[in-house]
C-alpha cells in the first residue's frame, strides 16, 4: 500500500539536515510541492495585505483621523489592491489548480513540470519586487515609497511628470514579471488538461473543477496578455520617452483605461471561476448527490468566459462614453448575469433533496452562494449606466467588488481550504476552531461590507483619505472598522487552526468525505508519484464506481 | 502500492490525448496574439493623430523583399520538419540553414529601415505618437523573430551535431508552430503599418 512509500520517505527526511530539506523545496518541480509554495506565499502576502488594509480602516474610522499621511494612504490603497489582486488571489488559485488539476484527472504531474517551477518563481520575485519598492522607490539612496497609483494606475498619473521616482516602476515591472508567470501557469494547466488525462477520462466526465480551470486559463491568456501589453507600454513611455499615454502629445488616457479594463474585468472572472470550481466540487459530497446539471454547468462557465470578455467598459461610464457604448455595455454586463444564474441554480438543484452535511467546507460554500448572489446583484445595479453615473466613484463600488472578491471568492477559498487541506497534509483541520472561524467571518464581513454600501450612497467618494464630520458617514465607517477587526480575528482563528492541526489534527486518511474524485484514490499525503499506476475511469464519479460496484454511474452516463 | 480505481481498464487501448507540446505552444500563440492585438488597435487607434512630423507616408517604405523572405521562410521551416519525419537529415539541415538564413536577412532588412528612418529622417520612438506606436509594433514583431531565430540557431547547432533525427520530429514541429506564428503576424503587422496606416 502507498502508506509504506510514505513511511520511507519520512524516514528518510528526518535523518536530512534542514538545508537539504529547503534545496529540495526551492528546486522542486513536483506539482504538489509547487501547488503548496504558491498557497503558502499567497498566504504571506494574504497578512501583508491584510495589514494595508488596517491601515485603511484605521485612518477612516472616524473623521478628520491622522493615523496615517495622505500620501501613505495612497500608497497603502494602492499596495493593498495591487497585492490581493495578484500576489494573493491569482497564486492562491493557482496553487490549488497546480495541487489539484493533475490529482483529479489522473495525472502523474503537470505537462510541463519545470515551466511550473519557473513560473512559481516568476510570481514570487514579482512580489518580492513590489515590495522592495519600499526601499528602492525614489532609487537607492534615501527613503523609498511604494507605488501611489492605484492598482489601476490611470494615465496621466503614472507618467513621469506626475508619478517621478521609481515607485511606479516597480509597480509595473511586478506585474509584467507576475504576469508572464501566470500566463506560463495557465498554459501549462491548459495542456495538462488537454494531454495528460488518464484513459477513460473524457472531457464530459472531467471533474467540474478541471474543466473551470481549463476555462480561467484561457481566461488569463486572453486577459493578463493586455496587461503585459500595456505594460510595456507604460514601460516605453517611461523609459524611452514614448507617448502612448502622454495627452500633451497626442496620446489618449482613455487608451489606458480601455487596456487596464480588458484585463480588469476578466481577472474577476479569472478569480472567480476557480470558486465556482470548488463550490462545484464541494457542494455535492455534502449534499450526497452528484451535481446537478453537469452538461449546463460547463456551458454557463464558458459562456461567463465569453461574454465577459466583453463587458470592460462597464468600469468607463463615468468618464464620458458615446450613447451606444453605454448601451453595449450595460446589456452585455447584465447578461453575465444569465450564466451565473445559471450556476447558482445548479447549486441549489445539487442541495435541493440531498442529506446535506454542515461541516465546515460546506458552511463556507453556502456563505459563497449567498453572499456572490448579493454582490451579483448589486453588480446589476451597477451595470446599468445612469445609476453607474451616480455611484461609479463612490464607496458603493467598494462595497459590490468587496462583496464579490472577500464574500464571493474568499469565502470558496476557505472552504477550498477545510475540504483539501487532509489531502494535502494528512490531518484534518479542527472542526469547532472552523465552525468558530466561519461565524466569526460572517458577522465581522457583513458588519463590514454591508454597511459599507450606505456611506457611498450617501455620498462618499472612493480613494479619500478623510472627511468631514456630521455628514451621517461618521457611525457607519467605524462600525465598518469594528467588522474589519472581527474579519482580522476569524483570519487569526484560521491560521491558528491550520498551524495547530498541522500538529495535532486527527488523521485524514484516504478518503474523509468520502468523496468521489480520484484525488481521494491516493493516500493523505499524496505519494511523490500521485498514481503508483494510471487509473482508469468510466464515469464522472469514479470513487462511487469504486465503492459501489452493484450501482455504478457508468451504468447511467 | 496506491489504491487504483479501474472499474474498465480494457479503455486504455485506443487512449491517445493530443501532444502536450503542440497545445502549450497554442497556448502561447493565444496569448501572444492578444499582445499583438494591443499594439495593433493602439497603432490604429493613433494612426494619424501625431501632432508633428514625420508622417508614415512621408517616410515608410514597403519592404517588399525583405517579406517575401520572411514568408518563404515559413515554407521552408515547414519542408524540412516534412524531411526530418522520414529520416532524410542532409534535406532537413539544408531547408533549415535556408530558414535560418532568411530570418536574418529579415532582421537586416528591419535593422535597415530603422537606421534609415532615425539617420535620414529623425524619426525616434519619442519623436511622436507614429514614432512610439511604428516602433514599438515593429519592435515586438522583431524581437519575436529574434527570440525564433535563436530557438532555429540551437536546433541547427545540434542537426550539425548529428544529434537532431526523426524522433525529435514533433519537437521540430512545436519549434516550426512558433515561426509560421511569427510570420503571420508580420502579415498582420504589415498590412497595418504600410498599407492601412499610409
Amino acid at each position: 500500500m502507498s502508506s509504506d512509500a510514505i513511511a520511507i520517505q519520512t524516514a528518510e527526511a528526518a535523518g536530512r539536515p534542514w538545508v537539504e530539506t529547503l534545496h529540495e523545496w526551492v528546486t522542486t518541480v513536483d506539482h504538489k510541492r509547487l501547488g503548496v509554495l504558491y498557497i503558502l506565499y499567497a498566504l504571506f502576502f494574504l497578512v501583508i495585505g491584510g495589514i494595508e488594509a488596517f491601515i485603511i480602516r484605521i485612518q477612516l474610522m472616524r473623521p478628520h483621523n491622522d493615523f496615517v499621511s495622505p500620501q501613505v494612504f495612497n500608497r497603502m490603497f494602492t499596495m493593498h489592491g495591487t497585492t490581493m489582486i495578484f500576489f494573493v488571489a491569482m497564486p492562491i488559485l493557482f496553487g490549488f489548480a497546480n495541487y489539484l488539476v493533475p490529482l483529479m484527472i489522473g495525472a502523474r504531474d503537470m505537462a510541463f513540470p519545470r515551466l511550473n517551477a519557473f513560473s512559481f518563481w516568476l510570481t514570487a520575485f514579482g512580489g518580492l519586487l513590489l515590495y522592495f519598492s519600499f526601499l528602492g522607490g525614489s532609487g537607492l539612496y534615501g527613503a523609498g515609497n511604494a507605488p501611489d497609483v492605484g492598482w489601476w494606475a490611470y494615465a496621466p498619473l503614472a507618467s513621469r511628470a506626475f508619478s517621478p521616482g521609481h515607485s511606479s516602476d516597480y509597480w509595473t515591472v511586478a506585474l509584467l514579471v507576475s504576469g508572464f508567470g501566470s500566463i506560463g501557469t495557465a498554459i501549462n494547466i491548459i495542456a495538462t488538461i488537454i494531454s495528460m488525462r488518464c484513459p477513460g477520462m473524457t472531457l464530459n466526465r472531467m471533474p467540474l473543477l478541471a474543466w473551470m480551470n481549463m476555462v480561467m486559463s484561457g481566461m488569463v491568456l486572453l486577459a493578463i496578455s493586455p496587461l503585459t501589453a500595456a505594460q510595456i507600454m507604460l514601460l516605453v513611455d517611461r523609459y524611452l520617452g514614448g507617448h502612448f499615454f502622454d495627452t500633451q502629445a497626442g496620446g489618449s488616457a482613455t487608451l489606458w483605461m480601455h487596456f487596464f479594463w480588458i484585463f480588469g474585468h476578466p481577472e474577476v472572472y479569472v478569480l472567480i471561476i476557480p470558486c465556482f470550481a470548488f463550490a462545484s466540487e464541494i457542494i455535492p459530497v455534502f449534499s450526497r448527490k452528484p451535481i446537478f446539471g453537469y452538461p449546463v454547468m460547463v456551458g454557463a462557465t464558458v459562456c461567463i468566459a465569453f461574454v465577459s470578455m466583453s463587458v470592460w467598459a462597464h468600469h468607463m461610464f463615468t468618464i464620458g462614453m458615446s450613447s451606444y457604448a453605454n448601451s453595449f455595455f450595460t446589456i452585455t454586463t447584465m447578461a453575465v448575469g444569465v450564466p451565473t444564474g445559471i450556476k447558482i441554480f445548479n447549486w441549489l438543484g445539487t442541495m435541493w433533496g440531498g442529506k446535506i452535511q454542515f461541516k465546515t467546507p460546506m458552511l463556507f460554500c453556502i456563505g459563497f452562494l449567498f453572499q456572490f448572489l448579493i454582490a451579483g446583484l448589486t453588480g446589476i445595479m451597477l451595470a446599468s449606466s445612469p445609476f453607474d453615473w451616480q455611484l461609479g466613484g463612490s464607496y458603493f463600488v467598494v462595497a459590490h467588488f468587496h462583496y464579490v472578491i472577500v464574500g464571493g471568492i474568499l469565502f470558496a477559498l476557505f472552504g477550498a481550504f477545510y475540504y483539501w487541506y487532509p489531502k494535502i497534509t494528512g490531518r484534518m483541520l479542527h472542526e469547532g476552531l472552523g465552525k468558530l472561524h466561519f461565524w466569526l467571518f460572517v458577522i465581522g464581513f457583513h458588519l463590514t461590507f454591508d454597511l459599507m454600501h450606505i456611506p457611498g450612497l450617501l455620498g462618499m467618494p472612493r480613494r479619500i483619505y478623510t472627511y468631514e464630520p456630521g455628514r451621517g458617514w461618521d457611525t457607519l465607517n467605524f462600525l465598518v472598522t469594528v467588522g474589519a477587526f472581527i474579519q482580522g480575528i476569524a483570519t487569526l482563528v484560521f491560521v491558528a487552526n491550520l498551524v495547530i492541526s498541522y500538529f495535532k489534527g486527527a488523521k485524514a486518511g484516504n478518503d474523509p468525505w468520502d468523496a468521489w474524485t480520484l484525488e481521494w484514490s491516493v493516500s493523505s499525503p499524496p505519494p511523490e508519484y500521485n498514481f503508483a499506476s494510471i487509473p482508469a475511469v468510466a464515469s464522472r464519479r469514479p470513487l462511487w464506481d469504486l465503492k459501489h460496484p452493484e450501482d455504478p454511474d457508468s451504468h447511467y452516463e | 502500492m496506491s489504491t487504483i480505481a479501474t472499474p474498465l481498464p480494457e479503455t486504455s487501448a485506443a487512449w491517445k490525448l493530443p501532444y502536450r507540446g503542440k497545445v502549450g505552444m497554442a497556448g502561447l500563440i493565444i496569448a501572444e496574439s492578444a499582445i499583438f492585438t494591443i499594439f495593433v488597435v493602439a497603432y490604429l487607434f493613433y494612426a494619424g493623430k501625431s501632432l508633428s512630423g514625420p508622417t508614415p507616408s512621408e517616410v515608410l517604405e514597403t519592404p517588399i523583399f525583405y517579406t517575401i523572405c520572411l514568408l518563404s521562410s515559413s515554407l521552408t521551416i515547414h519542408f524540412a520538419g516534412k524531411f526530418l519525419e522520414r529520416g532524410r537529415r542532409g534535406a532537413f539541415l539544408l531547408l533549415w540553414v535556408l530558414t535560418v538564413t532568411l530570418g536574418a536577412l529579415f532582421l537586416y532588412g528591419t535593422g535597415q529601415e530603422w537606421h534609415r528612418l532615425i539617420y535620414e529622417h529623425g524619426l525616434t520612438i519619442s519623436t511622436n505618437l507614429f514614432g512610439t506606436t511604428y516602433y514599438s509594433l515593429v519592435g515586438l514583431h522583431a524581437f519575436h523573430v529574434t527570440a525564433g531565430l535563436i530557438m532555429l540557431t540551437i536546433v541547427l547547432l545540434f542537426g550539425l551535431a548529428g544529434r537532431v533525427g526523426p524522433e525529435q520530429s514533433a519537437r521540430i514541429d512545436v519549434l516550426s508552430l512558433y515561426w509560421h506564428f511569427v510570420d503571420a503576424v508580420w502579415v498582420v503587422v504589415f498590412t497595418v503599418v504600410y498599407v492601412l496606416g499610409r
